[in-house]
């Protein structure tokens, strides 16, 4: 086996040296009737080539994102990524490293950390930010309950634009712990009065802008109405280049700003793994969730990196921990902070305003089109159609045509009466060739 | 031959080693912040210019600045390859953190998570151009249940401690479908257990109850006895545990719980050491996670991103949370929505860490049936050898007690050498190894938990054995210097990390200006 060093005769040399004669007696503490005789019903080891192989045809069964005209985002979006960024992350000494619990010798997983840090307040408009959550979905049920603590109050509220997979993330949590969750109505015209479900008794409301729809949406008055309750305003986003175009979360009050991190640095994975970014106020520090890498010197007097403000997580405080998180994301997050690196603010703003500009000018084609209809008012690079077809059907229909044209939103909400609706997300990828292709393709579907 | 009047050896060595003008130390560079040397205008990206528009933003488009600096491509590799070398890998060397699981990463597997049918593939794609990507998932489940004997696998828990809430959340739907919701409320956990375990139960509204462990290391049936109740949820035990021991009881254990009526959650972090020798579902297991960084070593990355699968008894199994593939007719479809199911709900967007599937499944097959148990063999059998190779010279909390995995030492040794276990940890570092472990499980003093893992020659392991046994000479020889100073020759010294936590600068700031 070409990962195993040892032979047959340094095994042997080793079993004597511990004084057992074989290697059962190692395993001698489970239960005989318990062992597995002989070997798993499996196959045998394979070859690094039969491996590729079986795992590229496997591979080969899917539709590739890259080649398609594709329009699908909710959440998760088609990026180009800088070849430089794939080839850093598989540095031996970032792919292969643990947590930098020695700081001494993982000094650079540490000052990536606080550079990460510090890239993410600065986007969100927050002032401290921590090493990154799982993603976006859980990132947002985390802020959710740091509201709690907050706030000691437990019961939140999710405005009906919230993703939904991120709000059945947070109402399963909710059912767990017993807690109280409103879910208001799903609604692609943002049209909802969030304000006024607030009430006394509310711990936090959690509000995504762009919302799942598309709409970007003024937190200020939402952040006044939950500050005047003593509830606090979760703000959250699915696509970190949104932040390069929209005023920011910290700069209409949130208290606490989440989101999925995947839109830089990381591919689309199938959904997995991706990066929770999660920022807040630093007066709210010491209730934050997850790890936190923080400035100091060492015994000569340089300027270090360490985690830091552990007395929050659960290796020290156990059951009295902020959070049962352990792990961060961290090569995601590292992936995220070198594409910030290289965009820098000049190029988040250039990226931004291409997806803008992409996303306009295929709203204008496909609005053309007899019976569709866009629903936003203002969107950044994602829209909400309405098609004369169920979407569920028609996307269907286009993936024939070897177009991707987006979410049908019935997908995630079933039984919402917006089964007519197409949730469309374009980014710096797409060509006018793409725009055309999907405009004939969603012509001849609805004619 | 040499004919330009250089010399060809080195000068005597009359120079100490003195400050340099840079900081630098040859190649161990100092790298400053990307906030002190990028530019704010400057961006390493080429982006077009898109062609005139008229924008549809209306009153949400950004105003302000937002201070994020850019770097040209050539300043950022070098940044973070610099960066990069400040850090220990396994790749440079053994990494025998206990519990963590620091094994050989397969750059198979990194290539066959690039394939751009896994890689570029939406998790909300139509799922009939998505069947690849569907086929991994039912793939892995499908060994992951053959491996642990158990009936069904979450997938979508997105580490360990994500796979804990998930099977903990399993049992507490379980109970309330018993209606016994109000009724039980409290969740057993060892003193040795990870921290996780305690916070995981706590998350979701029970109490914890603390079990201690006996001399040998191991939780009794009689002990876990005496604390069930009425009011008991459930157990959460480590096996084998976190002093690298398998729990001999496990089987009267698992049956006192289900007498009680609880159900048994086994953490499955240290899995790796009996994969393919025995299987948790017949031991009574009713929920076990599968770290699947740690036993089929999709890389730890600096800190995650993990993924944590949880496979589930008939007992549970219902309650799994969406999604799941199913497979019917010809195809697979996934099942998103809990409505209308016994499922508990959802807890992740998406469908968990397809990334880190691909890698697990790659490594599971490379290794097979026959590779995954000499695996297992080769982590145990290298974890006694260091243990038989050490314990004349350090002491062991449990004797001479075979152990599975991971090596567990105390600090009684060093008593009257004036040294601490992370002393001792630290002059590690200056012979260039990572330290084991310290410091954990909590109920040793001083703990030493040493995990060698199947990916050390045994001239590596002969290597290490032979530091530590120097070193634990010179501790008693009272060699103070070679440790009270360490390190001195990493990239830093000793932190002070009291400061980090009393004044917490946890983001770069704009200098004021003069």
């Amino acid at each position: 086996m070409r990962y195993l060093p040892l032979d047959a005769a340094e095994r042997e040399t080793m079993l004597v040296r511990i004084g057992v004669p074989d290697i059962e007696a190692l395993f001698a503490d489970i239960p005989a009737d318990k062992r597995i005789e002989g070997l798993l019903d499996m196959p045998p080891g394979m070859s690094e080539m039969a491996v590729e192989r079986t795992m590229t045809a496997m591979a080969a069964r899917s539709r590739a994102a890259g080649p398609a005209p594709f329009f699908l985002g909710a959440g998760a979006y088609k990026r180009h990524i800088p070849a430089s960024v794939d080839h850093l992350i598989q540095r031996s000494e970032f792919l292969t490293s643990y947590t930098p619990y020695q700081p001494e010798i993982a000094q650079g997983t540490l000052q990536v950390l606080f550079e990460f840090q510090t890239q993410v307040a600065a986007l969100t408009g927050m002032e401290v930010a921590n090493a990154s959550m799982y993603d976006g979905s859980t990132a947002c049920g985390e802020a959710m309950l740091m509201a709690h603590r907050l706030t000691k109050r437990r019961k939140t509220i999710l405005s009906g634009g919230l993703h939904p997979q991120y709000a059945d993330v947070a109402a399963t949590l909710t059912h767990m712990a017993g807690d109280a969750i409103t879910r208001l109505r799903p609604d692609a015209t943002a049209s909802e009065d969030i304000a006024a479900a607030i009430d006394d008794v509310t711990s936090s409301v959690i509000v995504q802008s762009p919302d799942f729809f598309g709409n970007p949406r003024d937190l200020a008055p939402i952040a006044a109405a939950a500050h005047a309750h003593g509830a606090l305003m979760v703000a959250v986003f699915t696509d970190p280049v949104a932040l390069g175009a929209l005023r920011s979360p910290g700069e209409m009050d949130a208290d606490i700003a989440v989101g999925e991190g995947q839109g830089l640095g990381n591919a689309l994975n199938f959904g997995g793994p991706y990066v929770g970014l999660f920022a807040t106020r630093l007066k709210n520090v010491r209730q934050m969730p997850g790890r936190l890498a923080g400035e100091t010197v060492d015994a000569s007097g340089r300027r270090s990196f360490v985690l830091t403000l552990s007395t929050r997580e659960q290796h020290i405080r156990r059951e009295k921990a902020t959070s049962n998180i352990c792990t961060n994301s961290g090569l995601c997050a590292l992936a995220f902070s070198i594409h910030l690196s290289l965009l820098g603010e000049t190029g988040l703003n250039r990226l931004a305003n291409v997806n803008h500009a992409n996303a306009v000018q295929l709203a204008d084609r496909l609005s053309a089109i007899p019976g569709v209809e866009i629903l936003n008012a203002h969107f950044f690079n994602e829209f909400t159609m309405r098609t004369p077809r169920p979407g569920a059907e028609l996307i269907e229909a286009l993936a024939r045509r070897g177009v991707i044209g987006g979410l049908p939103v019935s997908r995630l909400l079933p039984g919402a009466a917006l089964d007519d609706c197409i949730v469309v997300a374009s980014t710096e990828v797409n060509t006018d060739e793409d725009r055309t292709a999907y405009a004939k393709a969603l012509g001849e579907c609805l004619r | 031959m040499n004919t330009q009047g250089r010399p060809t050896r080195p000068a005597g060595s009359e120079g100490v080693a003195h400050r340099t003008f840079t900081g630098n130390r040859a190649l161990d560079m100092e790298e400053a912040l990307i906030f002190e040397t990028g530019r704010f205008d400057a961006t390493g990206v080429d982006i077009d210019e898109p062609a005139p528009f008229q924008s549809r933003l209306g009153p949400h488009a950004r105003q302000r600045g937002l201070d994020l600096p850019g770097l040209a491509e050539p300043e950022a590799v070098r940044h973070y390859v610099r960066l990069s070398r400040d850090n220990y890998s396994i790749d440079a060397g053994i990494y025998p953190l206990g519990s963590c699981t620091m094994k050989h990463n397969p750059r198979l597997n990194e290539k066959m998570a690039r394939l751009p049918g896994f890689a570029d593939v939406h998790p909300l794609q139509p799922v009939s151009t998505a069947q690849g990507a569907l086929a991994v998932i039912e793939a892995l489940a499908d060994v992951l249940i053959t491996m642990t004997g158990m009936s069904a696998v979450a997938m979508s828990p997105k580490a360990g401690a994500h796979g804990e809430l998930c099977g903990m959340m399993a049992i507490k739907a379980a109970i309330e479908a018993r209606g016994e919701a109000e009724a039980r409320r409290v969740v057993l956990v060892p003193d040795s257990a990870h921290g996780t375990n305690p916070a995981t139960a706590a998350l979701i509204g029970f109490s914890v109850r603390p079990v201690p462990a006996g001399e040998d290391g191991n939780v009794s049936a009689e002990t876990v006895k005496a604390t069930l109740a009425p009011d008991v949820a459930a157990i959460m035990l480590t096996n084998p545990n976190t002093c690298g021991l398998f729990e001999r009881q496990i089987v009267g254990i698992a049956e006192a719980v289900h007498e009680a009526g609880a159900y048994f959650y086994c953490d499955g972090a240290n899995f790796n050491a009996i994969v393919g020798k025995t299987r948790p579902g017949d031991l009574g297991v009713d929920a076990m996670h599968i770290n699947l960084h740690k036993t089929f070593s999709t890389p730890h990355g600096g800190g995650g991103p993990g993924a944590g699968p949880v496979t589930l008894s008939p007992r549970l199994a219902p309650y799994a949370p969406v999604p799941f593939v199913v497979r019917d007719g010809e195809g697979l479809r996934l099942v998103e929505h809990a409505s209308g199911s016994e499922s508990f709900g959802r807890m992740t967007a998406f469908h968990g860490q397809m990334g880190m599937f691909v890698r697990a499944l790659s490594f599971i097959l490379s290794h097979g049936a026959d590779g995954l148990r000499q695996a297992s063999e080769d982590a145990v059998l290298a974890a006694n050898y260091v243990r038989a190779s050490l314990n004349d010279v350090m002491s062991a909390p449990f004797g001479d007690r075979v152990c599975m995995h991971e090596a567990l030492f105390d600090d009684r040794w060093l008593k009257d050498t004036g040294l601490t276990t992370l002393d001792f940890a630290k002059a590690m570092i200056d012979e260039g190894f990572h330290p084991m472990t310290v410091c954990f499980p909590l109920i040793v003093h001083g703990a030493m938990l040493i995990e060698p893992t199947e990916s050390e020659s045994k001239a590596s392991l002969d290597r290490f054995i032979m530091t530590l046994r120097d070193l634990a000479f010179g501790a008693k020889a009272g060699k103070r210097e070679r440790f009270l100073p360490a390190p001195v020759y990493a990239p830093r010294r000793r932190l002070d990390e009291t400061r980090a936590a009393r004044q917490p600068v946890l983001r770069w700031t704009r200098p004021a200006p003069v």
